[in-house]
């Protein structure tokens, strides 16, 4: 069995299991409705208000259900013991720890792109920056899946991670949002968004790069 | 190795040990005390008394003398930690795996010194203790970076475990670091410029400048000898059945 083979069997298992327990794809995303309805009930509902802030809430709200949704990445494969049986296998680590964040994202991050639209008219967000919104989630997703895979990875061994692990990867999140939600903002009034498109492009090439490296050191270190 | 002289070579492997570093630090302790004393007398006195009042600020500008420096020693100490944190991942030395962890908290009180003294002059000057600017915000995404690295060394129960993480952890965030840097600048901005660092000519006037950096040496100082006694404790609670640790405490008594 090639390399190959191996990262496409990873995918296949991953979004089997999904598929069997299927509350894992549902609960980010009733999260993410959610946290989006609480916005107009709690600051009121001022349909110019609403429209005004409505690319930074969605942004908030992907990023916390983002967020919410990764600990369950790697927590069952290290309570049955699949994480060490990946960890010992010839193949290298980090391509393998990335085919499991791929198929996490197919799993929880694209849902949220399916939905986006919706919430977008539910906040009266104009339609000229619809497109932006589901370019940025898009891209902007998966950097939030492979950066947030690096603090599951720390965290995962720990009984009371939950916290630590917010404390450990939102501020790695900064970045993402201010870009995309300055990108959908800036489609709103008419603007060109070239710029923080091409941004968040190499973000997420460097991301696709570099997060599976210290995920796998930090697997490494927590199954020990 | 062939640039480096033989004699540092052995000096540094002679420190990795513990028990030559406890001994090393009793001698040179006295010393740092004197110099950190002599650099904040100097420094102060230069900056409080001697430099001129700003013609556009009054003597509220004199908060620079704590501010500036302590900012500074936030970056500093942020890239000594990930620094070190690596070495210890690399070549496993137990003493840069310790370094690494006991500057965390020391960074982060520089952090939020920056911070507070920020805000104090703030107020008078823009009129507000807060506000959304890129420098204010990465600095304070900066004190996240170091509280979650603190958290995470108290959350590990097995303590060279805990260094491998946090090493882990600091490196990332140093890639993320001009990341945030550059977004928050782009993003918003009040904070004034560099002055100091302009390579040309500082746009600050001597008799400020030196008192400056006076603070900024002396702070260098005050962190090395904070480092040392954290580093000192931690050694004692790691090595706490080790036979020089003992032999130690019989001398002591």
């Amino acid at each position: 069995m090639s390399l190959f083979y191996a990262f496409l069997a990873i995918i296949k298992r991953d979004l089997l299991l999904a598929v069997r327990r299927r509350t894992e794809i549902a609960n980010p995303l009733l999260f993410f409705i959610l946290v989006i309805t609480l916005f107009p009930l709690g600051i009121g509902a001022q349909p110019h208000l609403l429209q005004a802030i409505a690319p930074g809430i969605i942004w908030v709200s992907a990023l916390l259900a983002a967020m919410l949704s990764l600990d369950s990445l790697f927590r069952s494969d290290f309570d049955d013991g699949s994480l060490e049986q990946i960890l010992l296998s010839p193949y290298p680590t980090s391509i393998l720890v990335l085919a499991k964040i791929i198929a996490h994202w197919l799993v929880t991050g694209l849902p949220l792109l399916i939905v986006a639209p919706l919430l977008a008219v539910f906040l009266g967000m104009p339609t000229q920056s619809l497109g932006v919104l589901l370019l940025t989630l898009l891209l902007g997703t998966p950097v939030l899946s492979l950066i947030g895979a690096i603090g599951v990875a720390l965290t995962v061994g720990l009984r009371r991670g939950g916290m630590i692990l917010s404390l450990l990867v939102l501020p790695l999140y900064v970045p993402v949002l201010i870009f995309a939600g300055n990108a959908v903002e800036m489609a709103g009034s008419g603007l060109p968004v070239d710029a923080q498109i091409n941004i968040l492009i190499s973000m997420l090439c460097l991301s696709l790069v570099l997060a599976p490296w210290p995920t796998a050191a930090a697997l490494k270190m927590s199954v020990n | 190795m062939f640039l480096i002289p033989n004699a540092v070579v052995r000096f540094f492997h002679r420190m990795a040990s513990p028990p030559h570093f406890y001994a090393f630090t009793d001698k040179v302790m006295p010393w740092l005390i004197i110099i950190f004393v002599l650099l904040t007398g100097f420094g102060l006195y230069g900056g409080l008394y001697l430099a001129p009042a700003d013609y556009q600020q009054g003597d509220s500008y004199r908060i620079i003398y704590i501010h500036v420096p302590s900012a500074w020693m936030s970056l500093f100490i942020y890239m000594v930690m990930a620094i070190s944190g690596a070495i210890g991942l690399v070549w496993r030395i137990k003493l840069a795996e310790i370094v690494a962890i006991s500057s965390a908290p020391i960074g982060a009180s520089f952090t939020f010194i920056a911070l507070f003294t920020g805000s104090l002059w703030g107020k008078p000057m823009w009129g507000t203790w807060w506000v959304w600017d890129a420098r204010l915000t990465s600095e304070l995404i900066l004190l996240f970076l170091y509280l979650g690295v603190i958290g995470l060394y108290g959350a590990i129960d097995d303590k060279r475990v805990a260094s491998k993480a946090v090493a882990i952890l600091a490196l990332v965030g140093v890639v993320n670091i001009p990341i945030i840097h550059y977004s928050v600048e782009w993003w918003n901005t009040l904070h004034q410029g560099p002055t100091v660092t302009k390579m040309d000519k500082p746009s600050i006037h001597i008799s400020m400048l030196i008192p400056l950096l006076l603070m900024a040496l002396s702070f260098k100082f005050y962190y090395l000898i904070a480092l040392i006694q954290r580093i000192r404790i931690e050694l004692l609670q790691r090595e706490r059945n080790a036979q020089w640790v003992k032999t130690k405490v019989l001398e002591q008594n």
